[in-house]
């Protein structure tokens, strides 16, 4: 078992390693970061934007540097909120906590330092988790029938819905309404358009790249236009040598460093609990076990590290579900997902032993980002410090640029950037009515296969609509049932008895995070 | 009474998930449901619709069962009329220049007619970014990227 993982993880190397796989995975890097440090453009954007320029690339190329885009994207948010103040990616704000304090008090330099360290140290454990829990995940999955895949699917939509933020009733509705937005198009077994309204370019379905594209870039737009204040440049000069944090910090990050992997990484074990998530959970652990609980909020460097580790490792465990699975536990590995359809490929269990040149590819590719990553900000720290000063009133009119030509280029049809367009408008009114659109993405990618798995259960039941619950036959769609059961009982005691504690956490997070509240 | 109930942003959240579930639930009647066993293409919209639908009606009782909260308008405090219906036109310029007159003048209007939406911006400073981004544009997607869209045409 565990040699064949080694060989596996070899032969990943191998491919991850040839020149063009290694510059396109370098490209993906330092375009992400050069994009995530923007201030006003969080990882979601990033990747929407960049996604229609893989398309030409070879699968394993397009995968890597996608992947690089995640990295690099989710980096220079970092950046931006340990300097700025401002999280454009919800796990970072809790980053702000402390590490905007360091910031002020001209330590941000160290900040990032650790924040280097922790996510390279997350993401090395959740690597190596993926390598040994993936193909375990796989085995038993091969096993799954129509059944079992169709109420897995269930359990993550719900607990992709209800553990994001805000309300979970709204969640469900989101995920809901995406699913209904996967239908749009011609039927898989009978050919009927649904939803089509007559039209005829949309009869192959909407385009992942306009969905994305107009929730997450046209509608955050027009919620952040004149909203972002000039950037404050007193602390944006950050050299290279800031970036070595004292021994007294190191000899503090490393211990929250480790404690924040192991959160991370259980966090990751339960489906639905991102790396928001995480986050918080590693910064009260950390305030916990603290001698000074009530440091914390003034520069506590275990502040920084700790939910950076969890963050990262999180983010690793999310792309075990999703590369093996093929069931994505947030948006961004939806994108990604979607990414890898686009290109032809079927996600699911089949994936590792049809595709292993990806699958493996991909996990070694992520340790090569991360280094890329660390050679890139170490050296280059001055140049992305300079870019978090450019105006949003500049960025964004450039970033529609980009959203028009990128879902043009998808199809060469116009009709796609109209149909951004609207949907940019639709998701400006769910914002404002107070939904987080983004588990409309994680409905949309799963919906199709949702479907055909559901009817093709019901096929094989002869019409049963129990079998998803009979025990006798079915014993894991049984336990995947039970445990989306026990997912919205326990939201409901959460809802019923604490309201208090939560209506505090939403504050927090309200006062936090001005921008960031349109992702999970 | 039923004035405050109206002020409730949940109040219309759920009000529209009401209505596009119901919307729907129509609709996919008028596809081939099917029975159980052998579903047509309709039955898997209409059971989606039917939960949609359900889900609004509980947003919506929810809303009604819970005390106004501070801030409950739907509009943000400042309406940015000008920047939403600047970054609307944008893009909507882009489909009808990109149509007509090629790729390099889309690019230029979209961007231009885009940044006028910030307060602060002016006619000189937004026409500069979109020189510079048409530029860069043509450059990075015509040369280096080879996308099939004529940097100028004229009509159809």
């Amino acid at each position: 078992m565990v040699t064949t993982a080694l060989t596996d993880l070899w032969y990943g190397f191998g491919v991850a390693l040839e020149p063009h796989n290694v510059m396109w995975c370098f490209i993906g890097v330092l375009v992400g970061n050069m994009v995530g440090v923007l201030p006003g453009m969080g990882p979601l954007a990033t990747i929407s934007i960049l996604l229609p320029l893989t398309f030409g690339i070879p699968p394993v190329g397009a995968i890597l540097m996608l992947a690089g885009v995640f990295y690099g994207s989710q980096y220079g948010g970092a950046i931006c909120s340990i300097l700025l103040n401002l999280p454009c990616h919800p796990p970072h704000a809790v980053t702000c906590l402390d590490g905007f304090p360091l910031t002020q008090q001209g330590r941000g330099g160290a900040a990032l330092g650790v924040t280097v360290i922790s996510s390279f140290v997350g993401a090395s454990w959740g690597i190596t988790e993926m390598i040994f829990l993936a193909p375990v995940l796989v085995t038993v999955a091969l096993k799954f029938g129509p059944a079992e895949i169709c109420s897995l699917m269930l359990l993550g939509l719900l607990a992709g819905s209800t553990l994001a933020r805000g309300s979970p009733l709204k969640g469900v509705a989101m995920t809901v309404c995406g699913l209904l937005i996967g239908i749009v198009g011609s039927d898989i077994e009978t050919g009927t358009p649904r939803f089509t309204f007559g039209i005829p370019n949309l009869f192959d379905g909407v385009e992942i790249v306009a969905l994305a594209l107009g929730l997450f870039g046209i509608a955050e737009f027009m919620k952040s236009v004149n909203q972002l204040s000039a950037v404050e440049t007193k602390y944006t000069k950050i050299s290279f040598k800031d970036l070595r944090p004292t021994k007294n910090e190191l000899r503090r990050s490393w211990p929250a460093m480790f404690r924040g992997t192991l959160v991370g990484s259980l966090c990751a074990l339960i489906p639905g609990t991102g790396p928001t998530i995480a986050s918080f959970i590693a910064y009260a652990t950390e305030k916990k076990i603290s001698k000074s609980p009530d440091q914390f909020g003034t520069g506590m460097i275990e502040g920084v590290a700790g939910p950076e580790a969890s963050t990262h490792s999180s983010v690793q465990g999310d792309f075990i579900p999703t590369m093996s699975l093929g069931i994505p536990g947030d948006a961004v590995m939806a994108l990604i997902l979607g990414a890898l359809m686009i290109q032809g490929i079927v996600p699911g269990p089949q994936l590792i032993s049809e595709h292993p040149d990806i699958f493996w590819g991909l996990i070694a590719s992520f340790w090569i980002g991360n280094i890329i990553l660390v050679v890139l900000n170490v050296p280059m720290i001055g140049l992305w410090v300079k870019l978090l000063t450019i105006p949003y009133k500049y960025l964004y009119p450039s970033a529609l640029f980009f959203v028009c030509i990128g879902v043009y280029s998808t199809n060469n049809d116009m009709f796609q950037v109209g149909e951004t367009i609207l949907i940019g408008l639709l998701g400006y009114l769910l914002l404002l009515l107070d939904f987080h659109p983004a588990p409309i993405l994680l409905g949309f990618v799963l919906g199709p296969r949702f479907e055909e798995n559901f009817r093709r259960a019901m096929l094989i039941s002869r019409g049963d609509s129990l079998v998803f619950i009979d025990i006798k036959n079915h014993p894991i769609s049984a336990f995947f049932i039970f445990l989306c059961v026990v997912l919205i009982l326990a939201q409901l005691y959460v809802r019923l008895r604490k309201p208090k504690a939560l209506a505090q956490e939403l504050a927090m997070n309200a006062e936090t995070n001005p921008i960031a509240q349109a992702e999970p | 009474m039923f004035e405050t109930q109206l002020k409730k942003r949940d109040f219309y959240a759920g009000g529209l998930m009401t209505l596009i579930g119901a919307a729907v639930t129509l609709d996919s009647t008028t596809y081939d449901v099917g029975t159980m066993t052998h579903m047509g293409p309709g039955m898997f919209p209409l059971i989606l619709g039917i939960v949609l639908t359900i889900i609004g009606v509980l947003i919506f009782g929810t809303a009604l069962a819970t005390p106004l909260g501070p801030d409950e308008s739907i509009l943000p405090e400042q309406r940015e009329w000008r920047g939403w219906a600047c970054i609307l036109a944008g893009p909507m310029l882009f489909i009808l220049f990109g149509e007509f007159l090629g790729m390099a003048p889309a690019t230029f209007v979209c961007v231009f007619v885009s940044a006028l939406g910030d307060r602060t911006a002016t006619v000189r400073g937004s026409a500069i970014l979109a020189l510079g981004i048409t530029v860069f544009g043509v450059l990075l997607f015509s040369y280096i990227l080879q996308l099939p869209f004529p940097i100028f045409r004229w009509g159809m």
